[in-house]
């Protein structure tokens, strides 16, 4: 009488789970159950409340209402140590390493293994981190210091630390992002393994053939609320992205058809070693051009050594026909071209500061006649753009911190629109803002390609730039490795050339 | 043979030739510079700053710092006179053990405002430096004592003091103790560790479950207890305190510190190579007389030191940087 129908107990369970950071909800009602010999997928679209539920396994935060039980018993984690002590092992999409330690340190902190008189057994710590590296199919040496290791190594360290920690519930936030084809399959042998010798895996991807690869069950949240979950064979891919996004592709990417016109951003064989090497594009005129490719391929990094905010080595770059000097951002201002950077809250935004100072940083020249800066101006500047942009706020003095993910990013793209740009390079622009705020911006993206402005689009979303771009540039490993029209542009083919597979026949269609 | 060559490698086999090079150019210039009585008062010197130096580094590994070393120096080698003030009779070991408590206890100040309040050390102990400073002055003033001499302590604390085993002063085995336990912890407990993974990345030792707090507060606790030592010490060796004792000591710490090769962002360094770098400085002050420069320069040479060091360990990281970014590229290609 083996009983498929009854599924074994679950290890951990999250069980209507509510989550607020100041006005924001993250998470409303959410319910998850992790059981042991299982991979689960958490799916949804960025903003969706993913990372929170990661971070409330994790002990980083605290539900708000709702509970967590640990094997039917309510727990609470007030911290990641206890979370860990409890064995949960959180496998972070950013790796954070310590640089000044060894790769065994890195790997056995907290845990190291001890001799006599509580001292700790280097040999046995060498021994065992060689011991799991083998495991896992990478020659990584133990006594080496972890600064400078490739992401794809440092992930490996960090799935060497669940091991060695005997961690029973192992959540994998994106651990495939910065890996290639072989070294993502090696990761799922890896968790396969894990699953069958009882633990509970949590697994979350933006690649949905993963999740089909190695998932058994998936639970799908949609605006930080629980959405379904029903087991991975049941459910076909349609009706997943449907759950996702809830609402149809033409009303998330408002794309407008445009008049193309001349060369306004011209790159040629931009090259800085170890970052990037021959990066040549072209932006037109009212053209979006999409730039995909895994995290770390180097797409930030062309971005700010284009603006100058970083150096290069060789290559050149050329706005309107005039060549920008190399590491100079206020002339690349001058002559026209706007970044609106990765990370809004550490790069795009002086926080602290009033929503009209952080609107007017780039243009202080204009609101500042006679180098004193009038506030009056300053004002009638941010309220054209808070206008134009359909910022929703308190008051403009209020500091940009009150403000929401998708507000904080008008402002920074108001900002830089202010300078009145040829061309705009924004990377990322969507991250972890909510859906309606994100539709928002794909419209305004749209828009100022309409009126002539040349848009270079940065996206680890492959929807996002299949959405919104008329040509995909692909970057793999610092070079770009393809180049497709929109027509030609499909998830797969975009996938296959940012993970390095067959990019030399790619190669051969690209600029 | 290989374990040596790793404990004196990079940094502190560099400072061992400073050191060495020091040496043979002041001795060249006046060869009394290294007969038995100079190396006694050079050792002598750099033993009270070698306990400093030990605390500072356990202190700048976690990426803290603490200014008020010298302050609490004073109050507790003030305290030491007070004591024999109060009863002449008064057991050098409790002296030892009030002045470590003391500093212990200005440590655990400045701890509870940097682990708890979260309030950056550097504020913190800038704050504290006049603070404890205020406190010895105001003691001293409110009980009208503003010179101990020696006639005034124990003869048994004075021989402490200045007296020597097989010709090593006790100050100098005390160092060395300290040195050796340091040095121990910090290689092989997992606290001594943790504490140098608070210093690498403090993000990624909160994810990593280190009480990171609790162990900075530690640090800044037996710090305390060794600077409150060598207040101590500095009492019995000199035999003549005042309220001022102490004044300035922090800029030759953090110096013989960051010349000893302790980052000063945290996350590596020995304290072997800060006391060293302690053992260096000192020296350098001693040579200074003898090589014609006023002893004036002496600060100024603290400083020059500081700064050499520093940017000798950024041109370092730019140049290791600059390397991993070139065998990354190769790698690629």
């Amino acid at each position: 009488m083996g009983a498929p129908e009854h599924p074994p107990a679950p290890l951990l369970e999250l069980k209507d789970v509510s989550k607020s950071f100041q006005a924001v909800k993250a998470l409303r009602g959410v319910s998850l159950a992790l059981r042991p010999g299982e991979v689960h997928a958490l799916a949804g679209e960025n903003g969706a409340g993913k990372s929170t539920v990661v971070r409330i396994i994790g002990g980083e935060h605290q539900p708000d209402s709702g509970e967590l039980l640990l094997e039917g018993s309510p727990v609470r984690f007030a911290s990641p140590r206890e979370a860990q002590h409890h064995g949960v092992a959180v496998i972070h999409q950013e790796p954070i390493q310590f640089p000044d330690l060894s790769v065994a340190e890195n790997v056995f902190m907290g845990r190291q293994p001890l001799r006599r008189g509580r001292r700790i057994d280097r040999r046995a710590m060498y021994r065992r981190s060689a011991e799991v590296f083998e495991q896992l199919g990478v020659p990584i040496a133990p006594a080496r210091q972890t600064r400078g290791l490739s992401i794809a190594d440092q992930q490996i360290i960090e799935i060497a630390k669940a091991l060695v920690a005997d961690a029973r519930i192992i959540v994998m936030d994106e651990p495939t992002a910065a890996l290639s084809a072989v070294e993502a399959q090696r990761l799922f042998r890896v968790a396969r393994g894990l699953a069958e010798q009882g633990s509970a895996l949590l697994f979350i991807s933006h690649r949905l053939d993963e999740m089909y690869a190695l998932c058994d069950r998936v639970t799908v949240l949609r605006d930080g609320a629980f959405v379904a979950t029903a087991p991975m064979s049941e459910i076909d891919n349609d009706t997943l992205v449907r759950r996702m996004v809830g609402r149809s592709v033409e009303q998330l990417f408002p794309k407008r058809e445009t008049e193309i016109g001349a060369d306004v951003l011209v790159v040629d064989g931009l090259t800085r070693a170890g970052d990037f090497a021959d990066v040549s594009l072209t932006v037109r005129a009212g053209e979006i051009v999409g730039l995909a490719g895994l995290v770390g391929s180097g797409r930030s990094e062309v971005a700010r050594a284009v603006f100058g905010v970083d150096d290069r080595e060789a290559g050149t770059v050329t706005v309107d026909g005039k060549p920008l000097p190399a590491g100079k951002p206020d002339s690349a201002i001058e002559k026209g071209v706007a970044l609106v950077p990765e990370d809004r809250r550490e790069q795009g935004l002086v926080l602290e500061l009033s929503i009209e100072r952080n609107a007017s940083l780039a243009r202080l020249k204009q609101v500042s006649p006679g180098g004193i800066t009038r506030n009056s101006r300053e004002r009638a500047l941010a309220r054209t753009w808070a206008d134009r942009l359909s910022l929703k706020f308190g008051s403009l003095a209020d500091p940009a911190a009150t403000l929401s993910g998708g507000n904080q990013q008008k402002i920074v793209l108001g900002k830089w629109l202010a300078t009145e740009p040829s061309v705009l390079i924004v990377d990322e622009p969507t991250r972890g803002i909510d859906i309606g705020a994100k539709v928002e911006v794909h419209a305004l993206l749209s828009d100022l390609a309409a009126r002539g402005i040349g848009i270079l689009l940065i996206s680890s979303e492959l929807p996002e730039v299949l959405g919104m771009a008329d040509r995909v540039l692909v970057m793999h490993e610092g070079r770009i490795t393809a180049e497709f029209t929109r027509e030609e542009a499909t998830e797969e083919a975009v996938m296959y050339a940012a993970t390095g597979n067959g990019s030399s026949g790619a190669k051969g269609s690209a600029a | 043979m290989n374990r040596i060559r790793a404990l004196l490698s990079g940094r502190e086999l560099s400072i061992v030739l400073a050191l060495l090079a020091v040496v043979v150019v002041t001795t060249a210039v006046n060869p009394a510079f290294l007969n038995a009585q100079g190396i006694h008062d050079l050792f002598l010197n750099a033993s009270i700053i070698a306990l400093l130096a030990i605390g500072q580094t356990l202190l700048v590994i976690t990426r803290n710092i603490d200014l008020s070393v010298g302050s609490v120096m004073g109050l507790t080698a003030y305290m030491s006179g007070q004591m024999f003030i109060a009863d002449h009779e008064t057991p050098t070991i409790v002296v030892v053990l009030a002045g470590m408590a003391l500093g212990a206890a200005c440590g655990a100040f400045n701890g509870a405002l940097v682990a708890i309040a979260k309030v950056p050390a550097l504020v913190v102990t800038l704050g504290t430096l006049y603070v404890f400073r205020g406190i010895d002055y105001g003691w001293a003033s409110a009980t009208g004592v503003h010179q101990i001499n020696a006639d005034q302590m124990s003869s048994g604390f004075l021989s402490f003091g200045s007296g020597s085993i097989l010709g090593i002063p006790h100050l100098t085995l005390i160092a060395l103790a300290a040195l050796a336990i340091a040095a121990y912890a910090l290689h092989n407990w997992r606290s001594g560790r943790e504490l140098y993974a608070i210093g690498s990345n403090p993000q990624a030792a909160r994810l990593a479950g280190i009480p990171a707090g609790r162990r900075v507060f530690s640090a800044f606790v037996i710090s305390g207890a060794l600077v409150g030592l060598a207040g101590v010490l500095h009492a019995s060796y000199f035999g003549t305190i005042n309220a001022s004792v102490g004044t300035n000591r922090e800029l030759a710490v953090v110096a013989a510190v960051v010349v000893g090769g302790v980052a000063i962002f945290g996350g590596s360094g020995t304290v072997l190579g800060a006391v060293l770098g302690a053992l260096l400085l000192t020296t350098i002050t001693s040579a200074l007389p003898i090589l014609g420069v006023p002893a004036f320069w002496q600060r100024a040479v603290d400083g020059a030191a500081l700064l050499l060091a520093i940017s000798l360990d950024r041109a370092v990281m730019v140049r290791m940087a600059e390397r991993l970014r070139k065998e990354r590229s190769l790698r690629r290609a």
